[in-house]
């Protein structure tokens, strides 16, 4: 009779979810249409750009002009639908899927809204998006690539804050972007040769390591910055990589565009989360990485090496976020600033997180965290009655929500964290 | 493939784990490596293995002497071992477990799942090995999981198999199918050496068969020639009495009554399906199954550990249900804990503490809020002398002591105070002969004392020795209970494995 009872409420709680979730795509179904709807006056259009800012492209799309208040009823009617398919039938296991659907209709009933009797470049977004996630994605893969091997890394704000300074230094120095950005890699990988040891050779607790690292690099380019950059400007004007449009690619519309007309740090990004990924399942390579990080003890007994792995694996990760750094200073700004990173070695993390320790799943991941940063901008710009200083801390409450929500369904490398001692 | 082993020693500070040991093991053998835990069977297999390096003698393969700075070296030379824990990737395949560090690649290192899955097919095949090569390996059976270990080091093409305690996991059956591996295993010639401590699968199995104690080897013998007697008193040093003598239970009315209870795991999974159980005092009931059927849920709900989720707890008639630990510790309930380790000592702590970790907040013991340190001191001192602990201080930390002396200090602190109930967890896990002996002795003497008793245990013998009453769990439920008397090891085996007999349905 109880085993009845105990597998009763077992299906009850997942119920109770099912539910839970219907009448969320029902009240954002309402909620769009109230507020957005009827917050829309009638007549007015919202018009939002597909084309790239320059003017010569292959194909020119038609901007896209939607009447606010009519848009946002049918986006409407279409979450309270999908909200009533759940209550009634339920989509069971592809519910992820229609929990992101949902949310995307109600971004962007959102700009439909915000862009009333204004237009928008939704191209503009996508673009800014993307920029916005490439410090945050290298960020993450460096996370990838140590915590596979077991190795928590909490010190990606320092490498990125470290590189950046270097790279800015020595291209400045050396007139040559490519060298700073080369130094930057070989800053990143120091930086993390240092976590290692730390963390490996002389087993100290990972997260404090981590924090040690993050401290002395806030302390040590600010430092560095106060007492040279600051009376020697020339040493911290590098100049920035300019964007290469890929020809053919860069002329597909919107995806062109957005992926393929980009400087070479975003190449080199897209490039490394296809590399890693293949890497680390489909490869020798990874499987041996993984399997140091689920169970060093395991792996030890067939033969490979736990220590130089999870050294190779800290180091390489360090390499990376090196580039990352290089990015904020070479990619997107053209010089260093104390403490540019502001938090994005630790949004990495929490992309790292969301993403389950899969470099896609991180990159996918970033964008979101990228998409709330250049969703802050541009309201900041179309002015929707939001104090600035409130709109700035959307990617925060994003990176907060995200790992709240995330942290206790996903499943870290059992090993993670963990030092191996060979008895 | 012979090795042989010539005066291998090796010391770990404050004591020699293997004191000149001398060992043969010839093609084509299964020779069992017979020894308490601590007598160095595994130290000196890790040493064979690579793992350990050995303070002197020498090791030499077919006569030839060979020097394993790691496990790569010995899996090359043809060794492989199948540890007590296994070595196995919890999320990985069965295929990418199998060939992790010799994998089959094509270009650029990209994996090639395909061949790999096709030689384990193989070799699964040949030997009777049977395992899904695509499933994840947690997913599986614990006795699937330990052949995926025994086809890994086949993978390596492994001459001589070390099986470090195969059994200590295992149901009775799932035994019996490792043996028929085993066989099949000999057939093809390979030796395989056989870590135990069982004397019963030693005497089923093995050709040969090599008693260690205390770091050394104190014999070697045929199943033939020997005993379980025989064998006992050569592990231990002295005749050993491998029955509990006990008089029929006289049961003096209900002390825990247990109805349909629910328990779930940390997960919020179900462990502990609907059972119902009673103990009376005057009598042992003991839980058998394998590991991990629902017992470790079952104690902590029944000491208070652990909050049920539907049914009833009662003690001496009054409903318990819902208490907090110490409400149950009050009301008379000693819990012998499944982890001594973790849950029944705090190993930084004085022996003398240990033994009032329950009591410390009351008299005797404290007056008001302060301790009484010499109260402690004094009822410690008669502890150790009342309970045979063996310590030069009752000042001691705990975690100085062995084993057995620890489960002393915990038994001592439970019995010292007046419980009605007493519920031990592997009251006898890791211990040496001796202790197990003492251990036991003291449960029944409890029991004749007029407290009720519950006992879980994974170990059918211990189950066979102690039990008035033998409840049986499986995935959560208690299939059946069975009068000790009458019960058949073979028809506790088969309820272990979850099967009911003909026309029987899930009793209690």
């Amino acid at each position: 009779m109880s085993v009845v009872a105990g597998s009763v409420g077992a299906s009850t709680a997942s119920l109770r979810r099912a539910r839970v979730m219907g009448i969320l795509f029902l009240l954002v179904g309402v909620l769009i249409v109230l507020v957005f709807g009827l917050g829309s006056e009638g007549g007015v259009v919202s018009r939002l750009g597909l084309n790239p800012a320059r003017a010569e492209t292959l194909f020119r799309l038609p901007d896209l002009v939607l009447p606010a208040r009519s848009t946002a009823f049918l986006l409407g009617a279409v979450c309270a639908f999908l909200g009533g398919v759940q209550l009634s039938r339920g989509f069971e296991r592809r519910v992820n899927l229609v929990i992101a659907i949902v949310l995307v209709l109600f971004v962007f009933a959102f700009l439909t809204w915000a862009a009333r009797d204004r237009s928008l470049s939704l191209l503009g977004m996508l673009q800014s998006t993307l920029l916005r996630s490439v410090p945050i994605t290298f960020g993450a893969l460096s996370g990838v690539l140590c915590e596979r091997a077991g190795v928590i890394n909490i010190a990606i704000e320092g490498m990125l804050l470290t590189s950046a300074f270097t790279a800015s230094v020595a291209a400045s120095l050396t007139d040559s972007l490519w060298i700073g950005l080369l130094s930057g890699a070989i800053v990143g990988g120091l930086v993390a040769g240092l976590l290692a040891l730390l963390a490996i050779r002389y087993q100290v607790d990972q997260i404090v390591a981590g924090t040690v690292i993050n401290i002395l690099a806030l302390g040590l380019t600010s430092y560095l910055t106060d007492q040279f950059l600051q009376r020697n400007q020339e040493l911290n004007n590098p100049g920035r990589f300019q964007n290469v449009p890929i020809p053919g690619l860069s002329d597909v519309p919107i995806l062109g565009p957005v992926a393929f007309d980009q400087n070479v740090l975003v190449y080199l990004m897209m490039a490394i989360v296809a590399a890693s990924f293949f890497g680390l399942f489909y490869t020798r390579w990874g499987l041996r990485v993984r399997a140091v990080g689920e169970h060093p003890k395991a792996a030890d007994t067939v033969g490979i090496r736990v220590l130089f792995t999870r050294y190779r694996n800290v180091i390489l990760g360090g390499v990376v976020a090196g580039i990352g750094g290089a990015y904020f200073s070479l990619g997107a700004v053209g010089r260093f600033e104390e403490g540019m990173t502001a938090g994005r070695g630790f949004i990495g993390l929490a992309a790292m997180i969301f993403g389950r320790w899969n470099p896609i799943g991180a990159f996918a991941a970033a964008l979101i965290f990228g998409f709330a940063d250049s969703l802050q901008v541009k309201l900041n710009i179309l002015r929707v009655g939001i104090p600035s200083e409130f709109l700035a801390m959307a990617p925060y409450l994003v990176t907060i929500l995200i790992v709240a929500g995330a942290a206790h369904r996903v499943r870290p490398p059992a090993a993670d964290g963990k030092p191996y001692l060979k008895e | 493939m012979r090795l042989q082993l010539k005066g291998v020693t090796k010391r770990f500070p404050g004591l020699v784990a293997n004191d000149s040991v001398d060992l043969t093991v010839a093609e084509g053998e299964i020779h069992a490596l017979l020894g308490e835990n601590g007598a160095g069977k595994t130290t000196l297999m890790n040493i064979v293995y690579g793992l350990y390096r050995a303070d002197g003698g020498e090791i030499l393969l077919d006569g030839s002497p060979v020097h394993f700075g790691s496990p790569r070296h010995a899996i090359g030379a043809g060794l492989g071992m199948v540890h007590q824990h296994f070595m196995l990737v919890p999320v990985f395949t069965v295929t990418e477990n199998v060939m992790l560090g010799i994998e089959s690649t094509r270009r650029f290192g990209f994996l090639d799942r395909r061949e790999a899955a096709q030689r384990v097919r193989e070799i699964s095949q040949r030997y009777g090995l049977e395992v899904p090569p695509d499933a994840v390996v947690e997913e599986l059976p614990v006795g699937v999981q330990q052949r995926v270990e025994i086809l890994k080091a086949l993978y390596r093409e492994a001459q001589i198999l070390i099986l470090d305690e195969p059994t200590a996991v295992l149901t009775p059956q799932e035994t019996e199918d490792l043996f028929e591996v085993m066989r099949s295993l000999q057939e093809a010639g390979k030796s395989i050496i056989f870590i135990t401590h069982k004397l019963k699968e030693v005497l089923a199995i093995a050709d040969r068969i090599t008693v260690m104690s205390r770091g050394r080897v104190v014999g070697t013998t045929t199943p033939g020639e020997t005993s379980e007697e025989e064998l006992a008193a050569m592990m231990v040093g002295r005749a050993v009495r491998l029955r509990v003598d006990k008089a029929p239970a006289d049961t003096r009315g209900p002390v825990l009554e247990v109805l349909d209870v629910v328990v779930l795991d940390d997960r919020g999974q179900v462990a502990v399906d609907g059972v119902s159980l009673t103990v009376q005092a005057g009598e042992i009931v003991c839980v058998a199954g394998v590991q991990g059927n629902g017992q470790t849920e079952l104690v902590e709900a029944v000491t208070g550990l652990r909050p049920i989720a539907s049914g009833s707890i009662r003690l001496l008639g009054r409903d318990v249900t819902g208490a907090s630990p110490r409400g149950f510790l009050r009301a008379g309930v000693g819990h012998v804990p499944e982890d001594r380790q973790r849950d029944g000592l705090v190993l930084d702590f004085s022996i003398a503490d240990n033994l009032v970790l329950n009591t410390h907040g009351s008299a005797p013991f404290a007056r008001w809020i302060v301790r009484d340190d010499e109260a402690i001191r004094a009822a410690a001192q008669e502890r150790v002398a009342a309970f045979d602990i063996r310590t030069l201080s009752v000042e001691q930390p705990v975690a100085t002591l062995s084993g057995g002396n620890q489960q002393k200090v915990i038994i001592g602190r439970e019995f010292s105070r007046p419980i009605r109930l007493l519920v031990a967890s592997q009251p006898t896990r890791g211990l040496d002969v001796g202790s197990i002996e003492y251990i036991h002795e003291r449960l029944v003497e409890k029991r004749d004392q007029g407290a009720a008793v519950l006992i879980v245990s994974v170990e059918l013998d211990e189950v066979l020795a102690l039990a008035d009453r033998i409840a049986v769990m499986y995935r959560g439920k208690i299939l059946n209970i069975l009068p000790a008397d009458t019960a058949e090891p073979e028809r506790i085996g088969l309820l272990m494995a979850g099967s009911l007999g003909e026309g029987e349905g899930p009793g209690g």
